[in-house]
């Protein structure tokens, strides 16, 4: 039997338990299957008007209850949805009994819920929404305006143990959850850990935001052909939703309660970046630090990598930063790595990217199958790289790396493997 | 004592009390009431509005402080203050290998452009167009990164370059719990050596006291001390205010010669079920896990809405409270960190603190062993304890 410790003598951590919805489908089981047929998630809006949008297209997940109800319920559905088949996995009942790292995106007003207030007063401007709040009951409204109404939603429903933790690191957030889970098992606050990353807030504003700062991908005719990471002529990402759980325990925790090991999480790494609010280091040298964070907190090195899961988001300024930073730490072995994008299908979830990326990272390593990236039909020569083209590969792979960066300077990788030790 | 125990050695305050340790230690050491109330911007609510500061002291380029709104700009000021309080700041290493985490809300909308919309939405034959239409001309592009929760930690990142790492957590006031809980807990294990941990919340403006009134918690009228708010109109006054701290271990902050303001013995959280006296029971069964038996200075984060904080009122009544929120107003994130920078003035300072309102009992001599709390307004509960360093 292999060791219950790592190469620091803390804790393994496995994970016994992961459950995904994303534009593909909900569960493992839809996602994996259009994940690996190459199957793309993206499609024209229909939630709101999509007039005066230079982008019309979108990975909205628009199958749940709460599609339509704004980005506080949504998200919640999201992640109560991949919660519940992740514990359903991982075979524990009854309360969880661990604490709860949520990803989540930053929770506001939405203009619906604005107006409803708004039209209850009298008046104009902020004052009119103020008397309004101040002589009705907006309790529900309130709800939704609260950061930590999402957790403790899923706090109540799953049975978390003490103040759950909503994190944001922008589009690295998920794998930052993850991160905050490992390092609690670690340090042995806990045997288990729920992760649960979900970003339900597709709405107009969040477009229009992130299309004014020329992020989003306008190719959007046909929507599914939007999306296409380390193509010359990629142009921005394509914003999505999704929800995605992991239950992390101690592999010993794990093995007690006789729990069937999906895979481990052998290391996190992370740096930040003081270049400027939206762009990456010229150099790379803040994601090429968190790469081999990665690889030195897991007590590998860049040999033991057999597969990257990119976080490959479509965007000019992120995949060449991410060609780069591979390059510097794989040098020559890179062009030969293969490396594939989910966001070719799924659309960039935001906050839920790192979580949906670590749940078919798992799963990569447990079918053999390397999902490719769609939409390579126009290779960018600037960016040499086995992106697993356009068809899924089938492959032995052992050891993940998978890379999310996000607004903000945020870099966080994680390195996750098929086997303990 | 052990190499791992977890010590302060730099604070930030920013508050409408002043800015810096001097200034609310004396503010602290002899409290004047009325303190700095403007009860004339935002009828009927008073607002602890922010002191006057030059950013470019800690913000030199124009260039960062354009690219950041109120909030941000409040953050990345104080959170200068703590690494210079520390020492830190001119030393680019010690800065590259710094941990940070911030607990934060989002940044300010432009009260305009919503202003705009919700005057022509009724008008409009279709709202969602309208929007989309008036979004898409009138939003300011790079407002965006104004707002986003985690762009405070990566405007301290890009103007301080604190990059070790950056997290931010999410989650009012026990978001603050969770920063300093989680900071605490990873220097104590090792997993970090030293770290910037903050939290900063603008208040003056109609967007963010909505979030307030939305749940009816905004006091109205003349200003009150937090413990005098229960009857009609009571509720919290919202502050303008942020707190930094500077964490290390002790082999950290010895091995470069820091004398430590307080060390950080624990930190208690919870999520007490708040129906049937629940949170009272919660509150208590929490002090007793901080180990406050005996009666302690506590320097209490009440933020003086109604029935929670007569909860902690009655749960800690056999100690001294002093309840900061009566001079600074409520802070939100903040305030778990605001409570414990004080906290550890106290003990460096070898001095108590006087009562601030009615009804604080005295506390005489020199505390060795000070607790802050932070009972949030709606979710959530934390006691730290600080001992002498």
């Amino acid at each position: 039997m292999t060791q219950d410790r790592d190469h620091l003598g803390r804790p393994v951590i496995a994970v016994t338990g992961m459950g995904v919805v994303t534009s593909l489908g909900a569960g493992i089981g839809e996602n994996w299957a259009a994940l690996t047929a190459g199957k793309s998630g993206i499609h024209s809006i229909t939630r709101f008007p999509i007039d005066h949008l230079k982008t019309t297209i979108a990975g909205t997940v628009d199958f749940l209850d709460a599609s339509s109800a704004g980005m506080g319920p949504l998200t919640y559905e999201l992640g109560a949805t991949a919660a519940r088949e992740a514990i359903a996995q991982s075979g524990i009942s009854g309360d969880f009994g661990g604490p709860l790292f949520l990803a989540a995106p930053p929770i506001e007003l939405t203009w619906e819920n604005r107006l409803a207030v708004y039209r209850k007063g009298q008046g104009a401007g902020y004052e009119r929404l103020m008397a309004a709040a101040r002589t009705t009951n907006n309790r529900d409204v309130f709800d939704t305006m609260q950061f930590g109404y999402v957790a403790e939603r899923l706090a109540d429903q799953f049975g978390i143990r003490g103040i759950p933790i909503t994190t944001s690191t922008a589009c690295a957030s998920g794998a930052t959850a993850i991160q905050l889970g490992v390092e609690s098992i670690r340090r042995g606050e806990t045997d288990r850990a729920l992760i649960v990353g979900a970003d339900g807030s597709a709405n107009a504003e969040s477009m229009i935001r992130f299309s004014l700062l020329s992020a989003l991908s306008t190719q959007n005719d046909p929507p599914q052909k939007a999306s296409k990471p380390f193509s010359r002529d990629r142009d921005g990402f394509v914003l999505a939703e999704g929800g995605a759980a992991l239950v992390l325990e101690s592999l010993a925790s794990a093995r007690a309660r006789g729990a069937k090991i999906l895979g481990i999480v052998r290391g996190c790494g992370e740096k930040a970046d003081d270049f400027h609010r939206t762009r990456s280091k010229p150099d790379g040298s803040p994601a090429i630090a968190a790469i081999r964070a990665a690889l030195a907190d897991g007590g590998v090195d860049e040999s033991a990598v057999s597969y990257v899961n990119a976080h490959g988001t479509s965007t000019p300024e992120n995949d060449k930063m991410e060609h780069l930073s591979l390059s510097t730490v794989f040098g020559e072995r890179m062009a030969r790595i293969p490396i594939s994008s989910n966001k070719s299908m799924v659309g960039h979830t935001l906050s839920a990217a790192g979580a949906v990326e670590a749940v078919f990272s798992l799963l990569t390593m447990q079918n053999g199958t390397l999902p490719p990236t769609i939409n390579y039909d126009n290779p960018d020569p600037a960016i040499e790289l086995d992106v697993v083209p356009n068809i899924k590969r089938d492959a032995d792979v052992s050891m993940v790396l998978s890379n999310s960066f996000g607004f903000g300077g945020q870099n966080a990788c994680l390195v996750m493997a098929r086997e303990p030790g | 004592m052990n190499a791992h125990d977890v010590v302060i050695t730099g604070i930030g305050l920013v508050s409408c009390l002043g800015e810096g340790v001097d200034a609310h230690w004396q503010a602290f050491s002899a409290p004047q009431l009325p303190p700095p109330v403007n009860t004339g911007a935002f009828p009927p609510y008073p607002v602890h509005m922010a002191p006057a500061m030059d950013l470019n002291l800690q913000i030199p380029k124009r260039g960062d402080q354009r690219q950041m709104e109120a909030w941000q700009r409040l953050g990345v000021y104080t959170a200068g203050l703590a690494l210079d309080d520390a020492g830190i700041k001119t030393d680019e290493a010690m800065c590259a290998s710094m941990d940070m985490i911030v607990a934060a809300a989002g940044g300010e909308r432009d009260i305009q452009v919503d202003e705009v919309i919700m005057a022509g939405a009724d008008a409009a034959a279709d709202f969602g167009v309208f929007l989309n239409e008036r979004l898409t001309n009138d939003l300011r592009p790079t407002l965006f990164l104004a707002q986003l929760s985690n762009l405070l930690a990566g405007n301290i990142s890009i103007v301080h370059k604190v990059t070790g790492s950056s997290r931010t957590m999410m989650g009012e006031e026990g978001a603050g719990v969770s920063a300093l809980a989680t900071a605490a807990a990873r220097l104590r294990s090792g997993q970090s050596s030293h770290m910037l941990i903050g939290a900063a919340l603008h208040s003056e403006a109609p967007d963010k006291l909505l979030i307030y009134e939305t749940g009816q918690e905004l006091h109205q009228g003349p200003w009150q001390p937090v413990w005098s708010r229960s009857g009609a109109g009571g509720g919290l006054i919202a502050g303008t205010g942020s707190a930094f701290l500077v964490l290390e271990t002790r082999e950290h902050a010895e091995a470069r010669g820091r004398k430590p303001y307080a060390a950080i013995e624990k930190v208690v959280a919870d999520r007490a079920r708040r129906t049937d006296g629940g949170l009272r029971d919660g509150l208590v069964a929490l002090a007793g896990d901080a180990g406050l038996d005996a009666p302690h200075l506590v320097i209490s984060g009440a933020s003086g809405m109604h029935e929670i904080t007569d909860a902690e009122q009655d749960a800690l009544s056999a100690h001294a409270l002093r309840a900061y929120g009566s001079l600074t107003g409520h802070l939100r994130e903040a305030q778990l960190l605001f409570g414990v920078a004080i906290a550890a003035l106290t003990i460096a300072n070898g001095e108590s603190l006087p009562p601030i309102s009615e009804g604080e009992r005295i506390y005489s001599g020199s505390p060795e062993r000070v607790a802050a709390t932070s009972v949030s307004t709606t979710r959530g509960e934390g006691i730290a304890v600080l001992t002498k360093a």
